[in-house]
């Protein structure tokens, strides 16, 4: 409105301006419906993850508890529920430690080395890795677990997860080693450090975020697989969170939903928690050393 | 502190590109060397050869008395800033300048020790603590300097040192790198495209040009005795005026006039013989009035270069129909109006003949050896006799520590055969010593 002498004759187009705004008005209201909307749909199962292991008498409905801690002491009861917690968190930490240290070795490599037909296996690996851990190699897996004497044992389930979060771990990693400038590590090695120095001290530490990212990745990817463990672990005091969820049941077959929330609580806190530290810690920024 | 010799130096990319081209040449110790070109001509290819980063695929390389050319880089005894600096931004300033000692096993106390002084002498006391993507660009540049310093290198390399600071930043810092290069007295190479950057900088300049040396030479003599057109073309603000011309008894013809013939050439070339003639946008005067001897050409730009004035002419061309541009340098308040004609008179013993894309030397008298390369600076002279390369054209010349500075290095038959570089323009060479670096 401050356009100088051009302001006067602005009157003549109140009329449709006030239209425009009602109009306007309208349809900022269908918008905020809208996503209030979908807000609500995203965000009742969440809040019934937060009421119904307090709820006296859960249902799958949400609705305001009547305050019990009674669910927590039953849960406990279970001799399986705690100790399958800490065997989600043997299985995705070890598997992140595998997935990281070989994804970034691999990663250097082949971001670095000029390969013949490079980009074709690491897309081919990306394809395939996609059916390793699917439900379709099941059977063959198992076989292979069964001839290897790796069945009821962590470390099978530990190799078979790792192998199937590989590929994508190298491809996303490649990409973080391929936005670091070569000259870093040419600059050491005029210095005389060595190709073990210069991956350790100047390599991995400005890949950090990168690295952060596929150790987040795979331990959520572990934390929720269902199949490989259910499949390969016979005995129930190795089996994780996701395998014992399923064994939740009351006396009549019925889900039990007093233990199922509360142990999806339980079982969901520490993903939770393990984002919020690596956001915090790693942050996903990078100080910048070299000028653009 | 070391000097640096190149032998027939070749790199063959594995597609079959040719980045280098059997190079000779022999840097001094001590000597701030500049390496000159084009993008792509092969320069940065060539400090990355000394440093080892590029393997050669033929010829050595030699620093001070070692043979480096198979050795990794971190044994050579070089440091290296890069033109992105490449400090490593996950640790502090004082990390920074520390790695080199912390690769070599030098205890934390001694390395802080270490940091801490070279800091203070790079002006950088307080920054210590902080990461490389909190200083200015001016302040990487020296971490990158004190870090190559802090282990003492033979050898500094620099790729394009002043390319990443905006204008105003890129004067002091030449400065400060200059003065750097003096007190530590370490032999140093830098590459750079910016021909203003090798003048003001160097002791010495190799020009290249795809993969071979066109001249070597001290910043005097690559910019007033080009050895040829390449260079003459390559080095100045201005680019030369080169222009075809015919040669007619002690005069050239230059599109439609009549120019004295620079008297040392004359017994080189015949009546009739096509050459190119040479000269400076700065030595040239424009008078508003005929004069002789002078190129007359219709003024048809005038550019503003601040004390002075950069004049386009036209010049007539063989048949009445628009010729040539000529491009000469008018002192403030001398500018013409556009659309005038004017006269550009070559001042005395500052044009130059090219024949075949090559300088016409003098031939001169054996031990008349008044040669202004002498005098423009000890590197010059030390750079030639120290080396230990016998058998390139550089050393093989009679007159070892005239002729190779400031001849052409590729060309045998012209820059090879005459002995006395630069005597051309006999006035202007003698004059030419007092501006030198010495």
């Amino acid at each position: 409105m401050t356009a100088g002498p051009a302001t006067p004759p602005r009157p003549a187009t109140a009329g449709p301006g006030s239209t425009i705004g009602w109009r306007g008005g309208l349809a900022q209201i269908g918008r905020y419906t809208f996503v209030s909307l979908v807000l609500g749909f995203f965000a009742l199962p969440l809040l019934w993850l937060a009421t119904a292991p307090f709820d006296r008498t859960p249902t799958i409905t949400t609705s305001l508890p009547e305050f019990t801690l009674d669910n927590f002491r039953a849960l406990l009861d279970n001799p399986y529920a705690l100790r399958s917690l800490w065997n989600s968190i043997l299985l995705s930490g070890g598997t992140a430690v595998l997935v990281v240290t070989f994804a970034a070795l691999a990663a250097y490599a082949l971001s670095r080395v000029r390969v013949p037909g490079r980009d074709a296996l690491l897309y081919g690996l990306l394809l395939l890795s996609s059916i390793v851990t699917g439900t379709a190699t099941m059977v063959p897996l198992y076989e292979l677990a069964f001839r290897l004497n790796l069945i009821d044992s962590r470390l099978g389930v530990i190799l078979i997860l790792s192998g199937g979060l590989l590929p994508a771990a190298i491809f996303i990693l490649k990409d973080f080693m391929d936005g670091t400038p070569t000259s870093y590590e040419e600059s050491a090695r005029v210095f005389g450090a060595s190709p073990v120095q210069i991956v350790w001290q100047i390599v991995l530490p400005m890949v950090r975020p990168g690295l952060a990212t596929v150790a987040v990745w795979a331990v959520a990817n572990v934390w929720g697989n269902f199949l490989v463990p259910f499949l390969l672990l016979r005995n129930p005091d190795k089996a994780p969170a996701a395998v014992i969820m399923y064994t939740l049941y009351t006396e009549g077959g019925q889900a039990n939903l007093a233990l199922l929330s509360t142990f999806s609580l339980l079982y969901s806190l520490p993903v939770v928690l393990m984002f919020v530290f690596v956001s915090s810690r790693y942050g996903f920024r990078f100080h910048g050393g070299i000028k653009r | 502190m070391a000097a640096i010799t190149l032998h027939r130096l070749g790199k063959v990319y594995p597609g079959g590109v040719r980045a280098l081209d059997a190079l000779d040449l022999a840097i001094a110790d001590g000597e701030f060397f500049a390496l000159l070109g084009p993008s792509g001509c092969g320069k940065t290819t060539l400090l990355r050869t000394i440093a080892g980063l590029e393997v050669a695929t033929e010829g050595t390389v030699r620093i001070g008395d070692r043979d480096v050319t198979d050795l990794q880089p971190g044994r050579r005894d070089v440091a290296m800033v890069f033109q992105d600096y490449a400090l490593f931004p996950h640790m502090t300033v004082e990390e920074n300048i520390g790695y080199p000692l912390r690769i070599k096993k030098v205890p934390r106390a001694a390395r802080h020790d270490k940091a801490t002084e070279t800091a203070a002498e790079l002006g950088l006391t307080g920054l210590l603590d902080r990461r490389p993507g909190q200083l200015s660009g001016g302040q990487q540049q020296r971490v990158a300097l004190a870090r190559a310093m802090a282990c003492h290198p033979q050898v500094f390399l620099l790729d394009e040192p002043l390319s990443n600071l905006d204008a105003r930043l890129r004067l002091e810092a030449r400065t400060f790198l200059k003065r750097l290069q003096r007190e530590l007295g370490v032999t140093c190479v830098f590459v750079t495209h910016d021909q203003a950057e090798a003048l003001a900088l160097a002791d010495r300049i190799a020009v290249l040009e795809s993969g071979r040396i066109r001249q070597v030479g001290t910043p005097v003599e690559v910019f007033r005795q080009p050895a040829n057109t390449f260079v003459a073309g390559f080095i100045g603000s201005t680019p030369m005026n080169l222009l075809d011309a015919e040669v007619a008894g002690d005069a050239v013809l230059v599109a439609g006039a009549r120019l004295p013939l620079p008297a040392p050439v004359r017994a080189l070339v015949a009546d009739g013989d096509r050459v190119v003639y040479g000269v400076r946008p700065e030595y040239l005067d424009l008078h508003p009035a005929p004069v002789p001897g002078a190129l007359a050409g219709r003024v048809v730009v005038v550019e503003n270069l601040g004390s002075s004035s950069l004049v386009s002419l036209d010049l007539p061309g063989p048949d009445g129909a628009a010729g040539a541009g000529l491009q000469v340098v008018v002192p403030e308040g001398r500018e013409p109006a556009i659309g005038s004609t004017g006269w550009a008179v070559p001042r005395d013993g500052r044009s130059l003949v090219y024949r075949n894309g090559e300088l016409l030397h003098a031939t001169e008298p054996a031990g008349a050896t008044t040669d202004p390369a002498h005098a423009v600076g000890p590197a010059a002279d030390s750079s030639v006799t120290d080396s230990p390369v016998t058998d390139s054209p550089v050393t093989d010349s009679p007159v070892t520590d005239s002729s190779v500075t400031g001849s052409s290095v590729t060309d045998s038959p012209v820059g090879g055969s005459v002995p006395a570089g630069g005597a051309v323009a006999g006035s202007a060479a003698g004059s030419g010593a007092a501006g030198g670096p010495a």
